[in-house]
């Protein structure tokens, strides 16, 4: 303790910075930095996953992927999910605008929207399967509306399996697009509001000029958050379909290469691509909404 | 379609499988200790295993026997066996290659000795020696419930392709039942169909010998061509159920026990399982896979093969365990619906009536000598998956109109995939 005093203002906070970094920078670098960078090691390898030896191939693995472009067609799955990622992000802010308003039953409804984010992937990917069943609980539900004509195989139909399995995603993440929303728009102080109640400005031009201002970096972040995401789509149609019918993914058929087929060095290198796409995506996102604003 | 978790947890995938360890001094002597069993049956691991333990404490009271079931077993023991610690006794996985056997598994024996006493040893034998014993030796072909096909009018046992497309039609005519169940969604179910694979071909040699030899695999006419042709023209023909894309495995049991599926392509370890599930047993029955081959050969094959770790601190237990398990419980006629891997163990009685009808049960040949795991290897190379759901799914998905290929443009497609990794495997030997 006597040590701790002696020291300097600034040498004390240093300190406090140091060893509160400590630990997550721990975490980070061991869960995150090295097994990526093993990772790209494996990648330069023909490694089965079990050998003791680790055959070094140079660059084999990036030559028989980009010599293919059948390993590249799956991205054209992710354009559902990217598309479907504008709708939830509609949805989420037109939620957080509604119920950060006095309303009756609004924590009961955040916790309603919220909920979904918190369950487990794998549960909601059972729950759909049930959901999207023919006779399901859709089909029921359709039917009970009066809308049986509507009735379709939702998952056996190719045209629309992706589109189905988008709207269970949706379900699963809106929750968290919502409450990064909510959070800021309840940020706004209430004097604002109330000014511009005085000044006779409607519901719309509130929102336009005051909460869209405010939520425009949030809106950036969920947008960058939704491309990387699209692009490395895997959960929610791992568990549904495994990737069968027309629904696979980049990120899928790397598990597969994996784990059916024991090439862990194609897959590292797969995923050594993917995580250049995404940083690259993300990169020229960055730059574009910069110019922006 | 947030944030790429994945990513990351293919990156700790990848970390978690570094390296393995070397090997740890044995202590022989008196046979005592505590071991562990790692067993895939999470259903009876409580039940069945429990009495299991307790037979086995009476010859060897000394030694303390603790069960582990896992019920991802291949994924889940994959990353354990990365460390030192995956139990003493385990099943090897079908996923390490037959050639990386030794390092993690304790020789049993030579495969000349041992194969005086047991069966379907030699296509995981390294460099004779033998690595683990079959928990059963199993046969696979359809499995039926009789009464539909009673109801449906079929009579005669199907025995042909034909024949059994045209039984499917009639359940699909004259009954309620759906013909067959395909288990799309569950994936695994779907490679059961590679097990009649000896039947269709009508000769033990080809799994293991022919098969690597030929350049012809998926051609009109070779076996494998022929096999999934069923699958094709089944589910073109609208005999599976109405959506394949949300079957449910727990369920299709049931309704195969209860008629309301007539036909599913499995493994005999399901029999009895699906016996368990109805109030008459009796109705539910085994028929070989169709076939155009004069003899019908139903292929007697390993269920998982149960060995020692190489790290195990009582080895001594552990093969104690190992040798009292195969000879003395019941698990293979009882818990896997098939017979004992113990020379001269009796065919089960479901069989027996086939027997008479002259169809035959022979064990698989296994590779010549220098070519063990090839089929295995060409296989991964070419990333067909002939024990993977992929092709299936893609045989289904063609048939039922969702993707634009044609049968055999998928078999065009896997036979140039087969010949390519076939090429680069031998060239490599």
């Amino acid at each position: 303790m006597s040590l701790l005093t002696r020291m300097s203002y600034k040498k004390q906070k240093q300190l406090v910075i140091a060893l509160f970094l400590f630990v997550p920078l721990t975490l980070l670098l061991t869960f995150s930095f090295l097994p990526v960078l093993t990772m790209i090691g494996y990648s330069f390898t023909s490694w089965n996953g079990y050998s003791k030896t680790v055959p070094f191939v140079g660059l084999d693995n990036y030559i028989t992927l980009f010599t293919k472009p059948e390993y590249f067609s799956v991205f054209g799955v992710s354009l559902y999910y990217f598309v479907g990622s504008f709708v939830q992000m509609g949805l989420a802010l037109w939620f957080a605008v509604i119920l950060s308003q006095s309303l009756r039953f609004r924590n009961f409804f955040k916790g309603t929207l919220f909920f979904p984010y918190l369950l487990n992937g794998v549960a909601v990917g059972f729950i759909f399967l049930f959901f999207f069943k023919p006779d399901g609980t859709l089909d029921t539900v359709l039917r009970a509306l009066g809308l049986g004509d509507a009735v379709q195989y939702w998952l056996k139909d190719p045209n629309i399996i992706n589109v189905s399995l988008t709207g269970a995603s949706i379900w699963r993440y809106i929750g968290f697009n919502f409450i990064l929303f909510l959070g800021v728009i309840s940020s706004i102080s209430s004097d604002i509001y109330e000014a511009a109640d005085l000044d006779g400005a409607n519901k719309w031009q509130q929102f336009r000029y005051i909460i869209w201002p405010s939520i425009l970096q949030v809106i950036q972040l969920n947008l960058i958050l939704a491309v990387s995401g699209s692009i490395s789509v895997f959960e929610t149609p791992y568990v549904m379909t495994g990737g069968s019918n027309g629904s696979n993914t980049f990120v899928i058929q790397t598990v597969d290469v994996a784990f059916k087929y024991n090439k862990l060095g194609l897959a590292s290198a797969m995923a050594v691509v993917l995580m250049v796409i995404v940083l690259i995506v993300t990169r020229v996102q960055q730059l574009w909404l910069k110019k922006r604003t | 379609m947030k944030k790429s978790i994945a990513g990351l947890i293919g990156a700790l995938a990848l970390l978690t499988l570094v390296g393995c360890a070397g090997n740890t001094a044995d202590t022989s002597g008196k046979i005592a200790g505590k071991i562990t069993v790692i067993t895939q049956r999470t259903d009876i691991v409580d039940t069945v295993f429990k009495q299991y333990a307790a037979d086995f404490k009476k010859v060897y009271p000394d030694v303390d026997v603790t069960f582990e079931a896992i019920a991802d077993y291949e994924s889940q023991i994959k990353i354990r066996m990365s460390t030192k610690d995956y139990g003493d006794v385990l099943l090897l996985p079908t996923s390490v290659p037959i050639a990386d056997l030794p390092s993690f598994f304790e020789p049993l024996g030579d495969l000349g000795d041992l194969s005086k006493q047991y069966v379907g040893l030699e296509e995981r034998s390294v460099g004779g020696k033998v690595y683990g014993l079959p928990l059963a030796v199993n046969y696979s072909g359809v499995v039926y419930n009789k009464k539909v096909f009673a109801d449906a009018g079929v009579k005669t046992i199907p025995k042909t392709p034909d024949e059994f497309i045209a039984a499917l039609k009639a359940v699909k005519a004259k009954t309620k039942a759906i013909p067959l169940y395909t288990n799309y969604a569950a994936g695994w179910t779907l490679t059961q169909w590679e097990a009649p694979l000896t039947t269709v071909a009508g000769s033990v040699d080809y799994v293991n010998v022919k098969q690597v030899a030929s350049d012809d695999n998926f051609v009109p006419g070779q076996p494998h061509y022929e096999l999934y042709k069923v699958l094709y023209d089944v589910a073109k023909e609208g005999l599976i159920e109405k959506d394949p894309t949300t079957t449910d495995w727990e369920q299709s049991k049931a309704d195969l026990a209860h008629g309301k599926i007539a036909t599913m392509v499995l493994g005999c370890w399901a029999i009895n399982q699906i016996k368990a599930l109805t109030t008459t047993p009796d109705d539910i029955g085994f028929l070989p896979f169709p076939t155009k081959a004069e003899k019908v050969i139903v292929p007697l094959a390993d269920d998982y093969l149960q060995g020692i770790n190489v790290n195990s601190k009582n080895k001594a237990a552990a093969r104690a365990w190992l040798d009292w398990f195969t000879n003395k419980s019941d698990y293979a006629n009882v818990q896997s619906g098939g017979m004992s891997a113990v020379v001269g163990a009796e065919l089960p009685a479901i069989l027996k009536d086939y027997k008479a009808l002259g169809v035959e049960f022979a064990l698989q040949t296994p590779a010549i000598a220098g070519q063990e795991g090839w089929v295995d290897l060409i296989d991964k190379e070419a990333q067909i998956g002939l024990w993977q759901p992929d092709f299936k799914k893609r045989i289904v998905e063609a048939a039922i109109g969702n993707k634009k290929e044609s049968y055999d443009d998928i078999m065009k497609d896997l036979n140039k995939a087969w010949v390519a990794a076939r090429a680069k495997i031998t060239a490599k030997k």
